[in-house]
């Protein structure tokens, strides 16, 4: 009895989670101009979406954003986590963590307001630059975050018997640890991509007048009322989430049964 | 890691010191800095007086705490069971990634589903005439403004709480079961304290957001209710009041020092599918 309650009590809270986001794509195939009463289906919004080249220059921009900062800031992110990682002092680690977590746990507007400030009294123009600088800056805690656990499991052992064999620093670096923590940088490379493409607050704040992202485009669009046009582009959008979703498992289940693997071989 | 420590390595650690200096110090300092400037660039206290002496200021700043409160309750009473029973279920891995799904779409996205759901002739209302009601002003009231904030926040707190449920020890509870506790007791006394740091990183991830909430509520609350977020937008990008702004954003962030020591020394733990 109570075990079909918790059931239906999950099905309930599903069906909240998921009823906007199935809601916004059945209207993305409605004839109508409104989001009430479905009238037939048709893929019109999506010709719409798709010959609208402002939105596809924008749609571009988010992406090549998205994609170069997470490139940077999995780089520093990776060497920072090394270099936390490298401290022998429990203070130094301690706040070297904290102040890597600030940006984690502060408020977008905070950020924003502050890299707005940070922006203007260094007189760098905003617009393409002062986005994917605040892009970096704020995807590189979490990567540190991913990449300061595998780090941790690396054993010492590992790392002296690859010295006492002569490798180099450098040998040290490509051929032992990046492989070791690689699936600690995947997934911080992905939480960085998610990060950037969700952002708008920190966006709308830096980015002045003529570039534009897909979150600050739906804001301005969203403000001027119902568009099924946006409609279909979160029909899109959310099959490229599924996607990414659907990659970032499968990286995770294949290093878990690489690892699974090993422990066999080992025993 | 000795053998990398004898080396001099530091040179690969200058892009990470450099972003912490840059990126993470320097805006702190920059925002505290521009919070004792006035309009015409004089240094002042002007700001902080107005502040502490503007009823409206003060008014607003309550309003937006009890508002973030109001959705963390909520937030929690609706994630905390969610959490425990997917905790029972077979495939939780699947059915978790489920709940971080959506946190994959763009919040504006799930904003902008809201206006459409609840507008005049929405579903929301359609289900209010549906079952006698009739229809009624939803969008824009402070009402809609909390369950939206509520819903975006849901997958933020049920992640932390999942995590520590998963990290109990089930002999914990089967003692407590063995030695004569009720369910409720064994809830009360076992469960819920242990699985309170859970809670704890949950409230974290919930209710600092709340208070800067500015695209909600623009876009569902109708500019009734302001939040810290709402005007420090506004005082930044509307009224190019920058002193101001960033007094309130001084106050924005002792409000979140005040929050992070309250709910104890918690690393931050949500967001981060496992």
């Amino acid at each position: 009895m109570s075990k079909k309650l918790a059931n239906l009590y999950l099905i309930l809270v599903f069906a909240v989670l998921y009823a906007p986001i199935v809601f916004l794509i059945v209207y993305s195939f409605s004839q109508g101009e409104t989001m009430t009463n479905y009238h037939g289906f048709t893929w019109r919004h999506y010709q719409t979406l798709f010959s609208d080249a402002r939105m596809l220059a924008i749609v571009a921009n988010t992406l090549l954003v998205a994609l170069l900062s997470s490139l940077i800031a999995t780089l520093i992110g990776t060497l920072g986590a090394l270099g936390i990682n490298r401290t022998t002092k429990r203070v130094t680690r301690e706040s070297l963590l904290t102040l890597n977590n600030v940006l984690m746990v502060s408020p977008d507007v905070i950020i924003g307001a502050s890299f707005l400030i940070f922006f203007t009294m260094l007189k760098i123009p905003l617009g393409f630059g002062s986005v994917l600088m605040s892009h970096i800056a704020f995807e590189i805690p979490i990567v540190v975050l991913m990449v300061l656990p595998r780090l941790r499991e690396m054993s010492s052992a590992m790392l002296d018997a690859a010295e006492d064999l002569g490798a180099t620093t450098r040998q040290l670096l490509t051929q032992v640890i990046i492989p070791f923590i690689s699936p600690g940088i995947f997934a911080g490379f992905f939480m960085a991509l998610t990060y950037s493409l969700d952002d708008f607050a920190v966006t709308f704040f830096v980015t002045g007048n003529g570039f534009s992202t897909l979150s600050v485009e739906i804001y301005s669009r969203a403000r001027q009322g119902i568009n099924l046009e946006i409609n279909a582009l979160s029909g899109v959008m959310f099959l490229f989430s599924l996607l990414l979703v659907g990659g970032y498992y499968w990286i995770q289940q294949a290093s878990q049964k690489r690892k699974h693997r090993k422990r066999e071989v080992a025993s | 890691m000795r053998a990398v420590t004898k080396r001099k390595t530091w040179l690969y650690f200058i892009p990470y010191g450099l972003w912490l200096a840059l990126f993470v110090i320097a805006p702190v300092a920059l925002i505290i800095y521009q919070s004792f400037f006035d309009l015409g660039h004089h240094f002042t206290l002007g700001n902080y007086s107005t502040y502490f002496q503007s009823a409206t200021y003060l008014k607003m700043t309550l309003n937006s705490v009890w508002y973030a409160f109001l959705i963390t309750l909520f937030t929690g009473l609706i994630s905390y069971p969610t959490a425990y029973f997917l905790h029972q279920l077979k495939h939780r891995q699947f059915w978790l990634l489920l709940v971080i799904l959506p946190t994959w779409i763009n919040i504006l996205l799930k904003a902008y589903a809201f206006i459409g759901i609840f507008s005049q002739a929405g579903l929301a209302n359609q289900f209010l005439t549906f079952i006698g009601i009739g229809p009624q002003q939803i969008l824009f009231t402070n009402a809609s403004f909390i369950f939206v904030a509520t819903y975006i926040q849901i997958p933020f707190m049920i992640l932390p709480i999942y995590n520590a449920i998963d990290d109990l020890n089930p002999a914990f509870v089967n003692a407590s079961r063995d030695l004569g506790a009720s369910n409720w007791q064994t809830f009360r006394r076992v469960i819920f304290p242990l699985t309170l740091p859970g809670v704890k990183a949950g409230v974290q991830a919930v209710f600092i957001p709340s208070l800067s909430l500015f695209m909600l509520t623009r876009l569902i609350g109708g500019n009734k209710v302001i939040t810290l977020g709402t005007a420090i937008e506004e005082h930044f990008l509307t009224t190019m009041n920058w002193g101001m702004g960033s007094t309130i954003g001084v106050i924005l962030i002792v409000a979140m020092i005040i929050v992070m020591t309250l709910t104890g020394d918690q690393k931050p733990k949500g967001g981060a599918p496992r």
